[in-house]
């Protein structure tokens, strides 16, 4: 029997490796590939919560989370465009796409 | 009061002179010759105004409503006509009009002619200013207007170092004595709610009820008198102030301003005698003055300072009259003072530009054939100093001796020793300077001043001979009447008179140098070296202490502190901007679980 606790795990590990892959990896494309990872563990969660959690009464899931799912994927859409607009820009301007090099807002 | 008629004079009088100094100053200080001439017109007018006033027995000017803040405060432009001012008024514009003639001759070849005549006129007004004023404050500010100008004239060659530090010593010598007269005004104003003399006079009682205070008050007036009259020990001053051209030296450092000191004693006397005690001291400080100047002026070899320091002399005789309750016998002095001191002043400065600004007694000498009306004019003026009768000096020393006499053995005696040492250096001064053979190059070729010089001279000769008789003078003032009782005193003076100028006369006839040499006096009792250690030992230890105090404290404390505050705050923030992109999302992180951990575990 898989619980909410199973499903809240695996979100929690996708997590984790999208938090470490913005951590540590140093090409910025990678970076947008594991925020968006760190997106879809939200959205797991989200959809676990929704289906564990019925109404008694009409004995449907709560529906609320699924909806939310939705807008999530959809603004992750159009920041993945902008994203890669950005790096795309950049790229051409610097020639690059590592984080170390990329070091000019400080003091 | 009531019955007088209303008149603009006195206002001529007091607008003449600035109308003057405006017109030189605005348009005409190109055009040095027409500059002179108007300032020589603006002070014709006030003479001509004075005698009109003089001769109307009744006279008054509307006062002028100046600052007035309802029932606290109310400082008018208000002019005083009474005998008092009026007397003031032909002595200051007499004897100012013959200095600016004679000024027209003295600064014919200066550079700074036109701003010497603007400077003249704009003395001239304040010193008017001085004369009319009706209430404490209107005098104060002419008072401090009269200073001014004087540190103008004082440093009108302003290029010789000399000059420009004795302008400076004047007027921070006067600050003093001004801010002494200033809290006297103040204290007066506290007691009374009033400045205007006429005011004050009803309000006596409230004064006298507190002696102590009445006396602190009369005090500081007096320390303002005792700034501007240079009496000791605030003296110093004058002597320096010979540094101005010589006629600013006759018309404002001996015949005007300085006796502005006494003209206010004068003016305010029934405050200041209802004070014993402020008599008192004014009475011995005159005293010391006079006796203390005599003394140096007997090993000086400048002949102004010579003249300043009898000056300072006279003053202090004028000084203890004031203190001795005698105001008659100190504007007495003061007026005869006026004209046989300008007299001096004028004649020195004729020797002193004949001999190519030679001022060394020493290297003068046989200028009684080279200079005749000068030297002619010149011992005129010294007999009259001396008090020799029948000049007019004799009248009015014998009246403040004769007063002393009455009143204080102790300061008799030094006012006596006081005339043997006057009749001692100046007959020294002639002796030296225009008898003997000459003995420097310029004496030997000297001429005979222009006329424009020599006229001024001969007419104040003819007033310094006739200004003491009874029947001149009591025109003018109240002379004090002679005492049977005190036949004495002339008699008295006039064997000092003798002791003294023999005693020079021998001593000093064909020398070449001077045959007495008292360090102390040559170097003026150290005086000046006194307060230079003084202001070394107190004013610069405070300034040091202030200076560090706003350099450790406040600049390096509060400004420095709040600055260096946050240039440390910064500089330790500054590691957080390191530029890592992945450094500002952890930090990002840290701060989202901060949150969290308070939202929901707290």
């Amino acid at each position: 029997m898989i619980t909410l606790g199973n499903y809240l795990t695996v979100s929690a590990m996708l997590f984790t490796i999208g938090f470490a892959g913005v951590m540590l990896r140093r090409n910025i494309v990678i970076i947008l590939m594991s925020l968006e990872l760190m997106l879809n563990a939200a959205n797991l969660s989200l959809v676990a919560f929704s289906r564990f959690h019925v109404d008694l009464r009409t004995s449907l899931p709560n529906y609320n989370a699924q909806v939310f799912v939705f807008f999530i994927i959809t603004v992750a859409a159009a920041e993945v465009a902008v994203g890669l607009a950005l790096i795309v820009a950049l790229y051409r301007a610097r020639r690059t796409t590592h984080v170390e090099d990329l070091t000019t807002l400080k003091f | 009061m009531n019955s007088a008629t209303n008149s603009a004079l006195p206002w001529f009088i007091l607008l003449a002179p600035l109308a003057s100094a405006a017109i030189i100053t605005l348009f005409t200080r190109r055009w040095k010759n027409l500059s002179g001439s108007i300032s020589v017109a603006a002070v014709g007018v006030t003479f001509v105004c004075s005698c009109l006033i003089f001769g109307k027995i009744d006279i008054s000017a509307a006062p002028l409503n100046w600052l007035d803040v309802a029932g606290i405060f109310k400082a008018p432009i208000g002019l005083t006509i009474d005998p008092l001012s009026k007397m003031m008024l032909l002595i200051v514009s007499g004897v100012g009009s013959l200095i600016h003639i004679y000024s027209l001759g003295y600064m014919r070849d200066d550079d700074g002619k036109a701003r010497y005549f603007a400077a003249l006129s704009l003395f001239m007004f304040a010193m008017f200013g001085i004369v009319l004023a009706n209430n404490f404050v209107m005098l104060f500010i002419f008072w401090e207007l009269v200073g001014f100008t004087s540190y103008v004239l004082i440093g009108h060659w302003f290029t010789r170092d000399a000059a420009a530090e004795a302008a400076k010593k004047a007027f921070l010598t006067n600050r003093i004595g001004d801010f002494g007269f200033m809290l006297g005004i103040l204290m007066i104003w506290t007691a009374t709610g009033s400045i205007i003399f006429d005011d004050i006079l009803p309000k006596m009682s409230i004064l006298t009820s507190n002696a102590a205070f009445l006396t602190v008050a009369a005090l500081l007036i007096f320390c303002g008198a005792a700034g501007k009259s240079a009496q000791f020990p605030l003296h110093v001053w004058l002597p320096d102030a010979m540094e101005g051209p010589t006629p600013v030296s006759a018309l404002i450092h001996a015949a005007t301003m300085v006796a502005a000191g006494v003209y206010m004693l004068a003016r305010v006397a029934f405050i200041i005698q209802a004070s014993p005690a402020a008599l008192n001291v004014i009475a011995w400080i005159g005293a010391i003055t006079a006796l203390m100047a005599a003394l140096i002026a007997t090993q000086q070899d400048d002949i102004k300072r010579i003249l300043a320091y009898s000056t300072l002399s006279q003053l202090g005789y004028m000084f203890t009259a004031i203190g001795l309750t005698s105001n008659e016998a100190a504007l007495f002095h003061l007026f005869t003072h006026a004209f046989f001191k300008a007299l001096l002043f004028l004649g020195a400065g004729s020797v002193i530009i004949m001999l190519h600004h030679e001022q060394n007694i020493w290297k003068m000498g046989g200028l009684t054939k080279r200079l005749p009306i000068t030297f002619f004019t010149f011992a005129v003026g010294a007999c009259a100093l001396i008090g020799l009768p029948p000049f007019s000096g004799f009248f009015s020393k014998d009246a403040i001796l004769a007063l002393a006499f009455e009143h204080n053995m102790s300061i008799f005696a030094m006012a006596l020793f006081t005339a043997v040492l006057t009749a001692f250096y100046v007959t020294r001064l002639v002796v030296v300077a225009f008898f003997g053979k000459p003995r420097g190059e310029s004496a030997r070729t000297a001429e005979e001043a222009p006329r424009v010089m020599t006229a001024p001279l001969i007419m104040l000769a003819i007033l310094s001979f006739i200004a003491g008789f009874g029947f001149f003078a009591q025109n003018f003032l109240l002379v004090p009447h002679e005492k049977e009782t005190v036949l004495l005193v002339p008699m008295l003076a006039l064997v000092a008179l003798a002791l003294g100028a023999l005693t020079a006369f021998y001593l000093y006839r064909n020398r070449e140098f001077d045959p007495i040499d008292v360090d102390l006096l040559r170097q003026k009792f150290y005086v000046d070296e006194f307060y230079g250690w003084l202001i070394r030992a107190t004013q610069e230890r405070l300034a040091r202490v202030a200076a560090f105090i706003d350099h450790w404290i406040i600049n390096g404390g509060f400004v420095g502190g709040v600055s260096a505050s946050a240039r440390g705050l910064g500089s330790l923030l500054r590691y957080v901007q390191i530029g890592n992109l992945q450094a500002y999302a952890f930090l990002f992180g840290l701060g989202i679980v901060a949150i969290i951990y308070y939202a929901v575990l707290r």
